[in-house]
C-alpha cells in the first residue's frame, strides 16, 4: 500500500502538480503578505524613526500636536495609555462574559441549544465595527449619560463596552474549543468520584484547559488593541490621560485612521503615523506570540 | 527525490505568481478603457470638505435635471482628503473649506502638470454652538482663544462669569474637529493666529453634524461648526472680536457685510483651467440657480453682481 502510494506521487499527472503548486502558493503567500506589510510599514516610518524623532518625547509626552504650524510635537503617551486602558477595561467586561458563555455552551447546554448559541455568537462577530461605533455614538452615549449622570457619554467606558461586545465572540469560540479539547475521561473520572457539575468545571476543566482559555483571552485582547472604527467613534477621540472609566480618550489606531487621509506622503506627520503603526505591530505581535507560546504549552502537556 | 519535487513545485508556484501579476497588470488598463468608452454620460468626480458635502450633494442632485451629458459623484472626507485626491489626479473637482496651501499647490502642479484653479462658490459662517439651555448668548474671539488655545486661562464656565446650573462639574467641554478638516484649521487660525495651537484634551469629532448633535445632548459643551447645521437643540452665539467691539449673530446679512468675524469662503478646485463638462458644472454652480441652493442649505451665496 505504502509503496503504491509512493509510486503514484512520483508520476503525478501534470494537473495535480499544478494544483499542488497552487496550494503551496497560497500557503507561502500569507507569509509573504505579512512580511510585505511589515516591510512597507517599517519603510514608510523608518526615515523619521532613526533620524529626527525624539523617541523619549514620543513615548512619554502627552503633547500630540502634529498639525501645529511652527511647533510640531509628537508625544504619543496619551494615545498609548488610551489604547491600553480601553483594552484593559474591555477585557474586564469581556472575559467573565466570554468564559462564562464558553463554559455554558460547552458544559451545561443541550446539543440543540448549543448549535443555536454558536450561530448567534458568530453572528455577533459578523457585525461591522462601524456599526458598533454608530451604536456607541448614539445609543450607548445617551445610556451612559442617563445611567452615570456623566456630562457626555463618549467615554472610555463606551468604547470598552463596544470592544467587549466585539471580542466576546472570539473568546467564546476559542475558549469553547479549549474546553472541548479536555478529554471526556477527565469529566467521567471526576463525576465518578462524586463531583457536582460545577465542581467538575471549577476543579477539573478550568485547570486542564487553562492555557487554551488564556490564549482565548489574549486573542480577544489583540482584537481589541487593533480595533479602530468603533473606538474612533465611541471614545470621544480626545488626547487625554484618563482619570476613570468616564474620561474620554484617544487610541493609537483611531489616530492613524483619523489623520492618515490628510497628511502629505513622506511628510514627518505621515512617517510618525507609520511609526505608530510599527508600535501597534509590535504590541500585537507580542500579544500573539504570548498566545502562541501558551497554546504550545498545552500541546506539550 | 523529495527535494527535487519541492524545488519543482516551488518554481511553478513562483511562475504562477508571476503569470498572475502580469495578467492583472496587463488587463486592468484595457478594462478601464473599454469601460469608459461605454459610458454615455461623463462622470464628474467631486470630493473633499465635510462642511460642503451636503451642499455638493444638493448641487449634484439638481444637476441631473440640467443636463444628461454629465453626472456628478460626490464624497466627503475632509478638505485635506479632497486636495490629496486632486494631487493624485483621482478627482475632477476638490471641495475645500480653506484655501489650498502653497505647498499643496506646488505638489499638485508637479504631480499632474496642471495648476489647480480656484473658484469661490459661497461663504460659510462658523457658528459657535452651545446647548440650547446654556446661560450664554454671546462670546468674544479673545474668550474663545482662551478656551481653546494652549495655556488658555478659561477652563470653567465660572471663568466666563456665569453659573451653569445644568453643568454641575462647571468644566467647559470643548468640542473640536479632527485635524483633517478645513473647519479645524480655519477656526484655529481665526482664534489663535498661526503661532498658537489648540490645547489638547478637546473631543475631536468626525463631522460637522456630529459636533452639533453632541452639543445638543451635552449641557457643558461648547463647539464650532458651519451655521447650516443648527438644530433646535443648540444655540448659536453672537460673536465679537473683543470686549470693545459689537456682537454680531451669524446671519446671512452679517456675513455678506463682513461684520461677523468668523466667516470664510468655500472653494472648489479643478485641475488646470476647467474644460467641457467640468466647466459647465462649475459655471452652473456660480449661476443664480446654483447659488440659490447655497442659500437653501444655510450657507451664504455670492453677492449677485
Amino acid at each position: 500500500m505504502n509503496i503504491l502510494r509512493k509510486k503514484s506521487t512520483a508520476n503525478l499527472p501534470f494537473s495535480e502538480t499544478v494544483i499542488e503548486s497552487f496550494i503551496r502558493l497560497c500557503g507561502i503567500s500569507s507569509i509573504v503578505f505579512v512580511f510585505g506589510i511589515f516591510f512597507f510599514v517599517f519603510r514608510e516610518g523608518a526615515g523619521f524613526l532613526f533620524s529626527g524623532l525624539d523617541l523619549k518625547e514620543f513615548l512619554t509626552s502627552v503633547q500630540w500636536q502634529p498639525t501645529s504650524l511652527n511647533n510640531k510635537r509628537y508625544g504619543a503617551f496619551a494615545l498609548i495609555v488610551g489604547t491600553f486602558s480601553v483594552t484593559a477595561l474591555a477585557m474586564c467586561l469581556a472575559v467573565p462574559f466570554g468564559l462564562g458563555a464558553a463554559i455554558f455552551v460547552s458544559e451545561f447546554c443541550s446539543s440543540k441549544l448549543r448549535e443555536t448559541f454558536k450561530i448567534i455568537i458568530e453572528l455577533l462577530a459578523a457585525i461591522p465595527s462601524v456599526v458598533w461605533g454608530f451604536i456607541g455614538l448614539t445609543l450607548m452615549n445617551q445610556l451612559i449619560i442617563a445611567v452615570f449622570k456623566a456630562p457626555i457619554g463618549l467615554t472610555m467606558l463606551n468604547g470598552s463596552i463596544m470592544l467587549a461586545l466585539m471580542s466576546v465572540p472570539i473568546i467564546v469560540s476559542i475558549a469553547e474549543d479549549a474546553l472541548k479539547a479536555v478529554p471526556d475521561s477527565y469529566r467521567e473520572a471526576a463525576e465518578a468520584l462524586g463531583a457536582t457539575r460545577w465542581q467538575v468545571v471549577y476543579r477539573v476543566l478550568l485547570p486542564a484547559a487553562k492555557n487554551g482559555l488564556l490564549a482565548a483571552v489574549l486573542l480577544g485582547a489583540a482584537r481589541s488593541i487593533g480595533e479602530t472604527m468603533a473606538v474612533l467613534m465611541a471614545t470621544g477621540h480626545s488626547v487625554n490621560i484618563p482619570s476613570g472609566p468616564l474620561s474620554w480618550i484617544r487610541t493609537l489606531t483611531a489616530t492613524i485612521a483619523a489623520e492618515l487621509g490628510e497628511v502629505a506622503r513622506g511628510d514627518e506627520h505621515y512617517q510618525v503615523l507609520f511609526i505608530i503603526g510599527i508600535l501597534l505591530f509590535t504590541i500585537t505581535f507580542v500579544v500573539n506570540l504570548i498566545a502562541d507560546l501558551v497554546i504550545k504549552g498545552i500541546r506539550q502537556e | 527525490m523529495q527535494k527535487n519535487d519541492w524545488i519543482a513545485s516551488t518554481t511553478i508556484s513562483i511562475l504562477l505568481l508571476l503569470a498572475c501579476s502580469i495578467a492583472i497588470g496587463g488587463c486592468s488598463p484595457k478594462d478601464s478603457e473599454s469601460f469608459a468608452s461605454k459610458e454615455t454620460a461623463q462622470v464628474i468626480k467631486n470630493k473633499g470638505s465635510d462642511t460642503m458635502v451636503n451642499l455638493a450633494q444638493a448641487w449634484a442632485e439638481r444637476y441631473v435635471d440640467v443636463t444628461s451629458k454629465a453626472s456628478v459623484e460626490v464624497s466627503g472626507g475632509g478638505s485635506g482628503t479632497g486636495v490629496a485626491a486632486l494631487i493624485n489626479g483621482t478627482v475632477d473637482i476638490a471641495n475645500c473649506s480653506r484655501q489650498i496651501r502653497p505647498k499643496e499647490l506646488e505638489v499638485a502642479t508637479q504631480n499632474t502638470g496642471k495648476a489647480p484653479q480656484e473658484f469661490i462658490v459661497g461663504y460659510d459662517a462658523l457658528a459657535v454652538y452651545v446647548h440650547h439651555d446654556a446661560p450664554l448668548d454671546k462670546i468674544t474671539i479673545s474668550q474663545l482663544a482662551e478656551i481653546y488655545g494652549e495655556n488658555g486661562t478659561i477652563t470653567l464656565w465660572s471663568h466666563l462669569n456665569i453659573t451653569h446650573s445644568d453643568c454641575p462639574s462647571d468644566k467647559i467641554i470643548r468640542i473640536s474637529r479632527q485635524s483633517n478638516s478645513g473647519t479645524y484649521f480655519y477656526f484655529r487660525e481665526a482664534l489663535l493666529g498661526k503661532n498658537r495651537d489648540f490645547r489638547i484634551g478637546s473631543l475631536d469629532l468626525h463631522g460637522s453634524k456630529d459636533v452639533v448633535e453632541v452639543i445638543g445632548r451635552t449641557p457643558c459643551a461648547i463647539g464650532y461648526s458651519g451655521m447650516g447645521y443648527a438644530t433646535s437643540h443648540v444655540k448659536m452665539l453672537e460673536v465679537a472680536v473683543d470686549d470693545n467691539s459689537p456682537y454680531y449673530p451669524p446671519t446671512l446679512d452679517n456675513v455678506l457685510a463682513k461684520t461677523y468675524p468668523i466667516a470664510r469662503p468655500l472653494y472648489m478646485y479643478s485641475l488646470g483651467e476647467p474644460t467641457g463638462e467640468v466647466k459647465g458644472y462649475l459655471d452652473w454652480i456660480l449661476s443664480e440657480e446654483g447659488q440659490k441652493i447655497v442659500e437653501k442649505l444655510g450657507f451664504v451665496p455670492l453677492e449677485s453682481n
